[in-house]
């Protein structure tokens, strides 16, 4: 697909004749290079990770339910953890995020496809083999990684060969990011439709453009940190190994380097999605647009110089935790500023509360609360008393789970209709947020409580006095997988058969961008031929 | 559908619920967690409380805030809606605003930053020690060593309780103590209010030495040393476990430590010293050859055979033992003072820090075997006297 204007003089989206003819059947989905049909891969692909993650965390709070072990034996439960943590991250999390990226930056900035469409088809396939390895990691001599999701050396020397697989299934996975990364700036860089600006694109573009910086500077390093780990196992280095002069903290700064960074590509797109869908609830344009752009540019930029608030516990001299504390305190000004914003967006708005916006305002206030248990975290004092405990597991599930997967929620509710060309159920979708919401505070809220108390994390077993929290969470954790697997059959399974109110092409009558230019569900092929638009760069002329 | 979901939840929760209260009529432990404790656990030390009025003022401005914004949204949703007719503004920018919070949160943040140093510098502080003791992590126990100040010398392990490891293999049914998981056989041992400085390392993976009521929590980290300090301002039992993920049996090696009154203190590093002493070798008791050669092969295996082979012949720069004059020589003491001291510049490495007996030992092994019978025999007082 040539970003050029099209010689033969076709209009936009005018399908008086196709070039081709569109493979059907497993052809479709081998050999697509159509960034709508990456874009559903990415998803479905996500949500079948995000089901397996979250059937080990199942297992996790099965065994946490009571103090004493009944379900599994320690060194399975270390594996649980670990590979819940690795599954999540770099399965679901990061790839549904693709998947968004995929489906809509095209649409969004007028393009017809992205820029290479044939790297985006291997980006994604690539990561079919690398999540068999992973999950099949269970079943090797030894069982699955067991080492934490973080795989601190010079413990993952200790492991046996799942660990290598682990660290091939990461090579690749970083490999498909990066890939992923590069087709996103190129694209967003290059294809946009002539009088979109920069500072014209919609937010989620901009937090895409971003985060695909934040991809290619930190998936080598980690790469870099594997790829050691790799050789001190069975090369005869000791980048890591003390008996050989090498320094284990070493690993983690190397680690955590990529790590931060992570953190914040996990949750710039789903800022991104938050500003898409709470202005055309409100009915009112995002506040501070400009504002916005430079807040999440600064958190970009400060995500790099923060690592090491990971580490307060390691020995590092006073300069060093009072750097890092002040460096990560920073971090929730911008932050702030968007949460401001926001609610300025909303604020004399003219409201309706479908389920997109439910799952945006829910955002909203939970991310919220997750960003507030990472200050306290920041001071490195209280740190101290709270790092490697329950507290933490609260804090970043709260920014991931009610922030990143909630904010999908919002994401896939809202666009949907665009992709599918139905309507899901309102009441369900209602049923789905509040089931989640209440379901995910009844699991998470007591982690804090356990945290403050003493629990340390990555425990499969704990004194009787915790037993009271840990059974509330685990009851809560079953509720809300539960939820998930309401939603996928109930609201996404129709959605995909069709079945439902038919879309209008604009489903939300407030929502600005090309995206709502084109009909309901979006044609294969939009935008062959680049639109022309109007002077806000929202609305196709002609 | 609903129905059922709905059914199901209640019943898993009421599960819940029930089985929580009629299964445990557990209390709560002093120096360690309480029961549905909802906040940290009551400081032992300055600077444990130092951390806890930090979280306080933390929380307090935290909770400030996140009312007063989310007053404001709850606010908005409730009066700019549609469906009560308010018709949406058309304002989407202004410079005034975004200036006014970004600049106020940063000067927030920074008054927040101004208690935490002091805490931080405060807590960073391990001089003047009163007593120092080297905390070592091993998969899965912890080793103390109490290496300067009243008690130099004591040295041991400290494990969980087996039968605590045995009954959470089970399943944990049954009557549970109230330390489950956090008794050990031998505690730490400290006198109050005295300031001690804990060294931490490690002998194989990553482990972290944490006490909550304490406020320390400091990784113990293999092939470095680091250190963290307390002063423990009363006396009691207290606990805390291991907090860096290092293999199985992680939930399974906790801390246990005992404060206790200067003279309690005070007896009991005699009791540990008098104990230790007893399961050293005698420096004085008389050897029979047979006896000490067994008791050399052994030491000889250990330390030596590594760099002077097991046929004694050493290589290259490193001396062989078989047919050595120095070995063959009628002047026990010069081979003594090597053992004691090392030779050319460290090459050969000093060993003073084995005991009398097993120098010794090696020393009349090296003498009367391969195809060295020189029939001399070292006793244990003879290196005593030549240290």
């Amino acid at each position: 697909m040539s970003a050029v204007l099209d010689p033969h003089g076709h209009a936009a989206g005018d399908h008086g004749h196709d070039d081709h003819h569109a493979p059907t059947g497993w052809r479709r989905w081998v050999f697509a290079t159509n960034h709508k049909d990456i874009g559903t891969l990415y998803l479905l692909f996500a949500f079948t990770m995000l089901m397996v993650g979250g059937v080990l965390a199942l297992l996790i709070r099965a065994e946490l339910f009571e103090p004493g072990l009944q379900v599994v034996n320690p060194e399975l439960f270390n594996s649980l953890t670990t590979m819940h943590g690795l599954i999540m991250v770099f399965g679901a999390i990061m790839p549904a995020f693709v998947g968004f990226a995929n489906w809509m930056i095209p649409l969004q900035i007028g393009a017809s496809d992205m820029a290479f469409a044939r790297m985006n088809n291997f980006s994604f396939w690539l990561m079919i083999p690398a999540a068999v390895m992973l999950a099949g990691s269970f079943f090797m001599p030894g069982g699955a990684p067991s080492a934490g999701w973080t795989l601190y050396a010079p413990l993952t020397l200790q492991m046996g060969p799942s660990m290598d697989a682990g660290i091939f299934a990461m090579h690749i996975l970083g490999a498909s990011s990066i890939m992923g990364s590069i087709n996103i700036i190129v694209t967003i860089l290059n294809m946009r439709a002539p009088g979109m600006t920069l500072m014209k694109m919609p937010m989620f573009v901009w937090t895409w453009l971003i985060t695909a910086y934040l991809l290619i500077a930190v998936m080598p390093v980690l790469a870099g940190a594997i790829t050691m780990t790799l050789t001190d196992r069975h090369f005869g280095t000791s980048f890591f190994n003390p008996a050989g002069g090498g320094d284990p903290v070493m690993y983690q700064h190397i680690f955590w380097f990529f790590g931060h960074p992570e953190v914040y590509i996990m949750i710039l797109p789903a800022f991104g999605i938050i500003s898409q869908v709470v202005p055309a609830f409100s009915r009112k344009k995002l506040f501070g647009y400009a504002s916005m752009v430079y807040a999440t540019a600064s958190i970009a930029i400060l995500s790099f110089i923060v690592w090491a608030h990971h580490m307060y516990a390691t020995g590092m001299p006073v300069t060093g935790q009072l750097f890092f504390m002040y460096a990560t305190m920073l971090i929730s000004v911008p932050t702030g500023v968007k949460v401001f914003n926001w609610i300025a967006t909303m604020w004399r708005g003219s409201m309706t509360f479908e389920t997109p916006m439910l799952w945006a305002v829910g955002f909203i206030f939970v991310f919220t609360m997750g960003g507030f248990t990472g200050l306290i975290l920041s001071m490195a004092p209280i740190d101290i008393q709270l790092q490697d405990t329950y507290y933490v597991v609260a804090h970043f599930h709260y920014v991931l789970v009610a922030g990143s997967l909630f904010a999908m929620f919002a994401g896939v509710y809202y666009w949907a209709p665009k992709w599918t060309g139905v309507m899901y159920s309102e009441t369900r979708g209602q049923i789905h947020f509040w089931w989640s919401m209440i379901s995910f505070n009844v699991t998470f809220f007591p982690m804090h409580f356990l945290g403050l108390a003493g629990m340390p994390r990555r425990y499969a077993d704990y004194p009787m006095q915790f037993a009271d929290f840990n059974a509330v969470a685990s009851v809560g954790a079953f509720a809300f997988g539960l939820a998930q697997v309401y939603f996928f059959v109930f609201v996404v399974l129709p959605m995909m058969r069709g079945q439902g109110e038919k879309a209008p092409q604009r489903p939300w009558e407030a929502a600005e961008g090309l995206e709502w230019e084109v009909p309901s569900p979006a044609p294969f092929h939009t935008f062959e031929n680049p639109p022309k638009l109007d002077a806000t760069a929202t609305k196709v002329l002609g | 559908m609903k129905h059922l979901f709905n059914k199901l939840s209640l019943s898993l929760l009421a599960v819940g619920m029930f089985s929580t209260h009629a299964a445990y009529a557990v209390s709560d432990l002093p120096g360690g967690p309480g029961v549905r404790q909802l906040n940290l656990q009551n400081a032992a030390t300055k600077i444990a409380e130092e951390q806890a009025w930090l979280h306080w003022f933390m929380l307090v401005i935290c909770t400030v805030i996140f009312v007063a914004v989310f007053g404001v949204m709850f606010y908005s949703i409730l009066k700019h809606r549609k469906s009560l007719g308010h018709k949406p503004a058309t304002f989407h920018e202004s410079v005034k605003v975004e200036i006014a919070w970004t600049v106020i949160p940063f000067i927030i943040v920074i008054l927040m930053a101004l208690p935490a140093t002091k805490a931080v510098v405060a807590q960073k502080d391990t001089s003047n020690a009163d007593l120092t003791i080297k905390a070592t992590g091993i998969q899965w126990k912890w080793g103390y060593d109490y290496i300067k100040g009243e008690g130099e010398g004591i040295s041991f392990l400290s494990t969980l309780d087996s039968t605590h490891r045995e009954l959470s293999n089970n399943g944990a049914v049954g009557a549970k103590p109230n330390d489950y998981l956090l008794k050990v056989d031998n505690p730490m041992v400290v006198p109050v209010n005295k300031k001690v400085r804990i060294i931490t390392t490690a002998t194989d993976v990553i482990h972290s030495f944490a006490v909550p009521a304490f406020g320390i929590k400091q990784d113990a980290i293999p092939g470095f040393v680091r250190d963290t300090w307390f002063r423990a301002e009363r006396t009691g039992d207290f606990y805390g476990q291991c907090s860096e993920l290092c293999g199985k049996e992680h939930a399974y090696m906790p801390i246990h430590v005992k404060v206790v009154s200067a003279e309690d203190y005070a007896t009991w590093t005699k009791d540990q010293l008098k104990k230790m002493a007893a399961l050293a070798d005698d420096p004085n008791k008389v050897w029979t050859m047979d006896d000490i050669m067994k008791r050399g092969e052994k030491v000889y295996a250990a330390n030596c055979a590594a760099c002077h082979q097991p046929n004694g012949k050493g290589a290259g720069p490193i001396k062989a033992l078989d047919g050595s004059k120095l070995v063959l020589s009628d002047d026990k003491l010069q081979q003594i003072k090597i053992l004691l001291n090392g030779a050319n510049n460290g090459a050969m490495p000093a060993w003073k820090q084995l005991s009398d007996t097993d120098i010794a030992a090696v020393i009349t092994y090296t003498k009367n075997h391969w195809s060295n019978k020189t029939a001399q025999l070292v006793q244990p007082a003879e290196v005593k006297a030549a240290r």
